[in-house]
């Protein structure tokens, strides 16, 4: 498949991919998790809408599946390349300066916590220019302003298909807002993750 | 929806953070940054204001700053929030506490009292109410007014009561409030014996010694050196094997004080202090 050669360019050259989803997300990020490299060179961090008190087996489902380490956030983590991180359950989950992550519990954002508009908000004030985003599929349009800011940053801002789309409405609202660089099928988004391995 | 205003740069909140410090003695320095901006960034959202506004009002304006205080401390709690932490409690710290003629509890940073309240229909069920006291401290005035009168809306409880329910107590939430028409108030008897008082945990000492401190989502604001700090108030607050517990995602990692608190849940972050 042949991609803009600038967007594979800005793919390869990010050090953090964000990866973000809500409703007919889950087995994408997963799929996306499975098929990364244990040396990618990249911090990734992941937010998916999920309820508190639920006890999610994603953590363990994702981890027995990466190459990499994988570990949901602890307040003041040090972020390192070459880890997944997965935002927990009930806190907004945020990007210090110095390195590491904060945690916060405050009102949740498009009835979401942890928000995916303030986890890319705040990687777009530390990282500027220097990160993927992808949006999946989800029934709210968390998420859009926050690509808005990524995007304004210099960062590469990628949504899938609406049309494929379980829930078209959150790639569908950053596309509406001009949050977007790319909108991309599923294929063509693990088409272009791999498009590192080479 | 509106787009969002210019970013606050990191110039700017050192500003803000020096203003308040000297027109008003509260000092956020060394609150983490990229939550005091949000923070700050959805005051000036609420109130439709720029920097220079905002810098106005805070030092000609006090009731203004009042309402900054509010908003800059983030007050969201939930009754029996994690509910896998107030199992982990009544199995490994109330046995405890049960052994002692008076037990006194500290709620620090307890914003309108969910937690405290939570804790005094723990203690309620254990049958150790009776034998307990405990003290809701915060830096706000009128978020501790709101927890002295223990009303919540009934929409919250709604949502406390899935809590409640995963908790492991007997019967519902509920039965501990008096319901009147949208809101719900705690039974007086859940209120004798606590006490709501202003104490800022970055500037105030220790005030008494407690069997049992509960901090859970504080730390989460505050950086690392801050931490240290206020784990050291708690520990000259604490009784020789003293409990603390911090909120599960909350862990002690300082060397120093690793040594000075045991690990009693490492999920849920329940110390005992030690080595003393």
């Amino acid at each position: 498949m042949d991609f803009d050669e600038n967007i594979s360019c800005r793919w390869h050259n990010s050090d953090v991919l964000l990866l973000g989803g809500s409703a007919g997300s889950f087995n994408l990020i997963f799929r996306v998790v499975k098929i990364l490299p244990a040396d990618l060179n990249k911090i990734v961090i992941i937010i998916i809408h999920r309820r508190k008190n639920f006890l999610s087996e994603i953590e363990r489902m994702f981890a027995k599946n990466s190459s990499m380490p994988l570990k949901e956030v602890s307040d003041k983590d040090k972020i390192n390349k070459n880890t997944i991180y997965i935002a927990p359950a009930n806190y907004h989950t945020l990007i210090e300066k110095e390195g590491y992550f904060g945690l916060d519990v405050s009102e949740a954002v498009w009835f979401s916590k942890p928000s995916i508009d303030v986890t890319f908000d705040s990687a777009a004030d530390v990282y500027g220019e220097r990160c993927t985003a992808i949006l999946f599929s989800g029934a709210n349009q968390d998420g859009a302003q926050g690509m808005l800011k990524l995007k304004n940053a210099g960062s590469l801002t990628i949504v899938q298909d609406p049309s494929e789309a379980e829930m078209p409405e959150m790639p569908g609202a950053a596309i509406n807002i001009n949050a977007v660089d790319c909108v991309l099928r599923t294929d063509e988004i693990f088409e272009l993750l791999k498009t590192s391995l080479r | 929806m509106n787009a969002l205003p210019e970013g606050l740069t990191t110039e700017q909140i050192a500003e803000l953070i020096d203003l308040v410090k000297r027109v008003h003695g509260f000092d956020f320095s060394d609150y983490t940054k990229a939550s005091l901006k949000r923070r700050i960034t959805r005051i000036m959202m609420i109130k439709k204001i720029g920097f220079y506004d905002l810098k106005h009002l805070l030092v000609n304006n006090q009731s203004f700053f009042q309402e900054f205080l509010e908003e800059i401390t983030v007050n969201v709690t939930e009754m029996f929030r994690d509910p896998g932490f107030y199992k982990a409690l009544s199995r490994l710290v109330l046995p405890y506490l049960s052994t002692y003629q008076q037990i006194k509890i500290w709620s620090a940073g307890c914003s309108s009292g969910e937690e405290l309240y939570s804790l005094a229909i723990l203690l309620h069920e254990a049958r150790l109410k009776e034998r307990a006291f405990i003290y809701g401290t915060d830096i706000n005035t009128v978020v501790l007014k709101e927890a002295r009168k223990g009303i919540y809306s009934f929409r919250n409880i709604k949502n406390y009561a899935e809590n409640y329910a995963l908790s492991g107590l007997r019967g519902s939430l509920t039965d501990h409030f008096t319901t009147m028409y949208d809101a719900a108030a705690i039974h007086n008897e859940l209120k004798t014996n606590t006490l709501f008082t202003v104490h800022n945990l970055i500037s105030d000492t220790a005030f008494n010694e407690f069997q049992l401190i509960c901090c859970r989502n504080v730390f989460i604001y505050f950086e690392t050196p801050l931490q240290e700090k206020i784990l050291n108030l708690f520990y000259d607050s604490l009784c020789p094997y003293g409990f603390l517990c911090l909120g599960s995602k909350e862990t002690i990692r300082s060397d120093l004080f690793k040594m000075k608190f045991k690990v009693i849940d490492q999920k849920e972050n329940i110390y005992q202090k030690i080595g003393f």
